[in-house]
């Protein structure tokens, strides 16, 4: 300890034990929540592949013939794969935390967790079936 | 900081649900069925027509900006708790909120030039 300590406003700095970078490995729900803290790495990576293709399509065919190339080569196939994979588990995972962040009430009875979660997923079957259905049928 | 706190939560949940209701259908689809041949991928004039249409661009301006958002709250966040970088707030904050700003910026240059 120093002779003369420098006070703060909070506790003194000697007094903090040391926590791994890596402290979230060691038990399963600090790593669900670090996993589901991530997600939100490859949602940005997914919404700069849409800038990417509005860029493309904007330029022209042959700029859009490139970006659909690009796209299926393995570097990108792999990381879409895996994207794809934590988008799913942040949908998942957003989608099961609604009814507790968000209670619905119904003549004075909050509804059941089951129904807000049911018209969530029901909500999401819906629009990704009208997402494809515009985009395959044009 | 403290008075936008709200604003951006907003912004980082509004994003959330965005992404969860609309990206794995997009991804699936642009990400995966398409490049690997399950699906036939849209031609250039389909995608062209549809994007001509003011919904479809206001659409994909909320498909890309929101979800940039979502990012920029959660993974500032991540950077603090994670790596424990508390020291670097400002910083971070600047850095994450500024690249979704940019890419907003980005996508409302495109979808409004685009022709």
């Amino acid at each position: 300890m120093k002779a003369d300590p420098h006070y703060t406003l909070y506790h003194p700095r000697w007094y903090r034990r040391h926590v791994s970078v890596w402290w979230w490995l060691q038990n399963r729900s600090y790593t669900a929540f670090v996993l589901r803290e991530i997600t939100s790495v490859f949602v940005a990576f997914f919404a700069v592949v849409y800038l990417w293709q509005i860029r493309a399509i904007a330029k022209g065919p042959e700029a859009y013939a490139q970006f659909l190339t690009r796209l299926g080569t393995p570097f990108f196939l792999v990381l879409n794969a895996v994207a794809f994979l934590f988008v799913l588990f942040h949908a998942v995972t957003w989608f099961n935390l609604t009814p507790k962040a968000m209670v619905l009430r119904l003549r004075g009875k909050r509804v059941a967790d089951g129904v807000v979660l049911g018209l969530n997923y029901a909500a999401w079957v819906v629009v990704s079936g009208a997402v494809a259905f515009v985009l395959l049928r044009g | 900081m403290e008075r936008i706190t709200p604003l951006l939560w907003l912004l980082f949940s509004a994003g959330g649900t965005v992404a969860a209701l609309l990206f794995p259908v997009h991804l699936f689809l642009t990400g995966l069925a398409f490049p690997l041949g399950w699906l036939e991928a849209p031609r250039y004039d389909v995608l062209h027509r549809l994007i001509a249409h003011p919904l479809i661009r206001l659409y994909l301006f909320i498909l890309i900006s929101l979800p940039l958002f979502h990012w920029a709250h959660r993974f500032r966040y991540t950077l603090y708790d994670g790596l424990q970088l508390k020291h670097l707030t400002t910083l971070i904050a600047v850095l994450c909120y500024g690249a979704a700003l940019f890419g907003t910026a980005m996508a409302a240059y495109l979808l409004w030039t685009i022709t």
